[in-house]
């Protein structure tokens, strides 16, 4: 088992979903039933060897790639197909094998028009691999594949089945990220050909190899050759997280998106952006990314106030949590920016809870929307009145996600902020605790926007509007879906350590390159 | 009577003729000897028939000519290239690989030629014909080792592209726009021959291994005349690949020749002008570079950002293809000014895949033209997706292909000619390069969206219209296209591979 695991398992994990498709390519598009069955198998199987990876991953070793695969690829210029698990990735490939068997089973009765099961669950799947395999690549151009062909079926899922303003908010999406990947590409093409050559079969060739290239850490580079190369990929990973200011294209995204999109948009999408940091910037040109720390860390807190001042101003439900998720991915890039051990874990479970939290809140989202075919927070009320389970569990993911202690939230904000207190060696004291003050103030907002939130739409009574309607409470598949999320919320605000423990070591072995620096 | 005349002339010298390695034009002379043949032959077959004669036997004769290519690929690449014709003439790797493309893309055209010609009535040997002629133009200039040479390869290209514009009689547009491609293009080949002349005034010979040699071994003094003749070739060739600010007659030419011819002209015309112009100057003129390369960066600038800015503003979607095909070859010249071995490799990587992406594309566009060519705007591609689903996803794969998404060939066409841009240390020439498939890309969206989105208002307003017929031999056409870009997307080994031993040796020192 292990060994089969060792060779296939993260391969599996990544192209099952496209077996899984292409079994449903071959069924009718009338057979619905069927075609849901698949992709719910298809994920279910993905989700087992995920747990498998799970079980059999080497705790004590969190630091070093497990279950790599190392295989000739495209030769001619020396990228090759490598993946590999470590603590890092091993949070993330757990989120995303977690949450797309959810939302599969969420769409069960939900398909948004125009319907079409076969073609949404088969983007779903889709997405799936281009997710897992962007947390498992460790080859620089595979990973730039995985990540690209993400974005297609997001495209789609926004594209076709999105609301009014579909095709805006898709073209918006697209254009945004393809700018981002744009400038990324012309930075992986840099780092290959100024990084030093190895021996391959007597050969000496430049690498994309990531394990490599974190070795090198941009040793002998010019500084602001390192500085611009870090740049290109700083708007790639950058626009994918959203920092501001390149975060207008989340909330139309989110906003149009069906509510599957939505969730899979904030739960692991943006990790993509927030992963890319933590595992090719920073480790690749550690000391370009003390220059642009100081910079990360402005926009990072101007993303928590601004995120917080926008959802205070939102008068759509699902706008102001996409809002709230820019404000969210700010803490995320606060720990990062710190480059220290403390911040990147932080930033690594702030990036684990944001997925559930905000993952869950769309969801409800969703059902609002079902259910009252409006988001509008002023015709909503008395959500606990007339569905008290939903309302209950709105109020749960609200008190998460402004960070109550106990909730998973907690542990992705508080952490972060605290890390910003003594950031790596070299980097402004003083600057970095004012963010510090001002991102504390953004906690403050978060309750602000958050309660306010729940206040109008699950307190008080319905409006007169919804008064006599018969508003329906979860459906089965809705329990099937969120259980699972609340249970992880829970787990996770208790015992935090679930995650710390695996990334830690991890975390301290990539920022070798930035500890070695020193001041 | 005679042998007083042999007094008078005395002894009659025996002319020295240079010994011809025939084989090693036997590509080129297949299909030039195939046109003609398919002349006489057409003329005795029906013109109207349900087999298309024609088609099959021009893909015969293509396919012979690919036959006959294939074995000398494999001479050429185990002995070194072959110089025929007093070195007028110089089979390498590059020539093959580009002829073979070029004749690939006759061969896609033709396909689509046929089921174009049943619909609007102009059944005929002659397009066919016309294909053949210009892709021998295009052989010739991808092998030529001779200015006039490829002057004479240009020529021929061209006058069988002309008269293929005007292809449509009954059509206005058709003869418009053949009527400005026979203007523009007829000053173009002016300024290539002037060209041409000045690069004889400055180095004694029109023969590129002489001109190379003696700009090895000589140091002009004034290089005025050199670099004049650079300028003049460079408008040549830059007309012919359609690259800014030689770009204009692209766009209304793409848009009134008959979608089919169109699928030629970017296609196999492009690679032909390529091939020129990468024997020029990045061989040729290979210690000259510095000379060169920045006026091609600089053109090379313009034509990304005017092929991908234009192109949004359009809402006709040939017109759109056409904007786009001016950004693709921005996308080869790219790969052109890093004038090394990688970037040749990358441009003829690109060509190769692009080839089938564009004819792809225009496949497509020639059937949901309908009968008389005329639906080319954004509407009438609505709901595309519903009505002819396959129809739809074949033009998403080249699409998207073209914007350089994965699993496509279109991304690692990008790829290596950004790497060998970076390589070459031109990283901002990379940025804009990539900048400028962002903003194409919006354009390929918008056609994407239009196919798979906007079809709900639209569709109970409209009148019925009849289904669109997809002949069989277009059918062929889309799915070896389709097949190709994809197959190239997940494997690229192969064509990588055969791009790297197409790179002529003579680059290799260098």
């Amino acid at each position: 088992m292990k060994d089969l695991l060792n060779g296939w398992g993260l391969t599996a994990a990544t192209f099952l979903p496209l077996v899984g498709l292409a079994v449903m390519m071959l069924i009718p598009k009338a057979e619905e039933t069927l075609h849901k069955v698949v992709a719910l198998v298809t994920s279910l199987a993905v989700f087992a060897i995920g747990v498998a990876l799970i079980a059999t991953f080497d705790y004590d070793k969190t630091g070093n790639l497990q279950f790599v695969v190392d295989k000739k690829w495209i030769q001619l210029i020396n990228s090759r197909y490598i993946v590999g698990l470590d603590g890092i990735s091993l949070p993330l490939l757990a989120l995303t094998v977690f949450i797309v068997p959810l939302v599969v089973i969420y769409s069960w009765n939900h398909f948004p028009e125009p319907n079409n099961p076969k073609a949404f669950l088969a983007l779903i799947l889709l997405l799936e691999t281009g997710m897992v395999g962007s947390f498992v690549a460790q080859d620089l151009i595979l990973f730039f594949v995985f990540f690209e062909i993400v974005l297609l079926p997001m495209y789609f899922m926004i594209g076709v089945w999105g609301g009014e303003q579909r095709q805006y908010a898709a073209i918006k999406f697209f254009l945004y990220t393809l700018f981002g990947s744009a400038l990324m590409i012309v930075s992986i093409l840099a780092t290959y050909s100024l990084s030093p050559k190895i021996n391959i079969d007597g050969h000496l060739v430049h690498t994309f190899d990531m394990r490599l290239l974190s070795t090198w850490a941009g040793g002998g580079l010019a500084r602001t050759t390192g500085i611009l190369v870090f740049g290109g990929f700083f708007m790639g990973f950058g626009i994918k997280v959203p920092m501001f200011p390149f975060h207008t294209w989340l909330p139309d995204a989110h906003t149009q998106a069906p509510t599957q999109g939505s969730v899979i948009l904030a739960a692991v999408l943006l990790k993509l952006g927030t992963y890319g940091f933590v595992r090719i910037a920073i480790p690749i040109f550690p000391q370009a990314a003390k220059s642009w720390a100081p910079a990360i860390g402005i926009l990072a807190v101007i993303g928590i106030i601004y995120g917080a001042l926008g959802c205070l101003a939102q008068t759509d439900m699902k706008r102001l949590i996409a809002f709230s998720s820019v404000a969210h991915m700010g803490f995320v890039m606060l720990g990062i920016a710190t480059l220290t051990p403390f911040g990147i874990n932080a930033a690594i479970f702030g990036m684990v809870a944001h997925g559930l939290i905000t993952g869950m809140l769309f969801f409800i989202a969703g059902s609002v929307k079902d259910r009252f075919h409006t988001l509008e927070i002023k015709r909503l009320g008395g959500l606990l009145i007339q569905a008290p389970h939903m309302g209950w569990l709105l109020g749960l993911a609200c008190m998460a996600s402004l960070g109550l202690p106990g909730l998973a939230g907690f542990w992705g904000e508080f952490p972060a902020i605290l890390s910003s207190y003594s950031p790596a060696a070299g980097l402004s004291l003083p600057l970095f605790r004012t963010f510090m003050v001002v991102a504390a103030i953004g906690t403050i907002l978060a309750a602000g926007y958050l309660l306010w939130l729940l206040q109008r739409v699950a307190f008080g009574t319905p409006t007169e509007e919804f008064a006599d309607e018969h508003i329906h409470d979860m459906h089965l598949t809705d329990y099937i879906a969120w259980v699972p999320m609340v249970v992880m919320i829970l787990v996770l605000g208790f015992y935090p350590n679930l995650i710390f423990r695996v990334t830690d070591g991890a975390v301290i072995h990539s920022l070798a390159g930035v500890t070695k620096l020193g001041g | 009577m005679t042998s007083l005349l042999f007094a008078q002339l005395g002894t009659p010298h025996r002319i020295q003729t240079p010994s011809v390695a025939w084989s090693g034009l036997l590509p080129v002379l297949v299909l030039l000897g195939g046109a003609v043949v398919l002349m006489v032959v057409g003329a005795l077959l029906p013109r109207r028939s349900r087999h298309s004669w024609h088609l099959w036997l021009t893909l015969l004769i293509a396919a012979g000519s690919i036959g006959c290519a294939v074995p000398l690929w494999f001479r050429v690449r185990d002995h070194g290239p072959l110089s025929i014709l007093r070195d007028a003439v110089r089979v390498d790797g590059l020539a093959l690989f580009l002829g073979i493309v070029i004749v690939v893309g006759v061969m896609l055209a033709a396909l689509l030629t046929d089921g174009y010609l049943r619909r609007e009535e102009l059944e005929g040997p002659e397009p066919y014909v016309l294909l053949m002629l210009s892709a021998t133009g295009g052989l010739l200039m991808a092998s030529a080792n001779d200015l006039i040479v490829m002057f004479l390869g240009l020529e021929i290209l061209s006058l069988a592209v002309y008269v293929l514009a005007g292809l449509h009689v009954r059509r206005l547009r058709s003869g418009e726009a053949a009527m400005k491609y026979f203007v523009l293009g007829g000053f173009s080949s002016a300024f290539f021959l002037y060209g041409i002349a000045l690069a004889y005034g400055a180095t004694g010979s029109t023969n590129l291994t002489d001109i190379q040699r003696f700009l090895a071994t000589n140091t002009l003094t004034n290089n005025g005349l050199l670099l004049a003749s650079f300028a003049l070739l460079l408008v040549g060739f830059g007309f012919k690949v359609a690259a800014a600010p030689f770009h204009s007659w692209a766009p209304d030419v793409y848009e009134g020749s008959p979608s089919p011819v169109v699928s030629f002209m970017a296609s196999a015309v492009k690679a032909a002008a390529f091939a020129g112009l990468i024997r020029v100057f990045v061989y040729a003129f290979a210690l000259d570079r510095h000379d060169w390369q920045p006026i091609v960066y600089v053109v090379a600038v313009l034509t990304l950002l005017v092929g991908s800015v234009l192109a949004v503003v359009q809402t006709n979607v040939k017109r759109m293809l056409a904007y786009s095909s001016i950004n693709h070859a921005g996308f080869v010249l790219v790969g052109v000014q890093a004038a090394s071995d990688r970037g040749v490799r990358s441009a003829l990587f690109y060509l190769a895949t692009y080839t089938f992406m564009v004819a792809g594309s225009f496949g497509v566009v020639t059937i949901v033209g309908r009968r008389g060519d005329n639906r080319h705007q954004l509407d009438d591609y609505k709901g595309l997706a519903r009505t002819e689903p396959l129809l739809a996803f074949a033009f998403l794969v080249f699409l998207l292909a073209q914007a350089g998404v994965p699993f496509t060939s279109g991304l690692w066409a990008k790829f290596y000619v950004i790497g060998a841009a970076v390589e070459a240390r031109s990283f901002w020439l990379a940025l804009v390069a990539m900048l400028s498939t962002v903003i194409s890309a919006f354009l390929y969206l918008r056609i994407v969206l239009a196919m798979y989105g906007g079809a709900d208002e639209a569709d109970e307003a409209a009148p019925a219209v009849p289904r669109l017929r997809i002949p069989f031999a277009a059918r062929i056409a889309l799915v070896v296209s389709v097949v190709a870009t994809i197959g190239f997307g997940l494997v690229p080994g192969p064509l990588t591979h055969a791009s790297k031993t197409a790179v002529p040796k003579i680059a290799a020192g260098k």
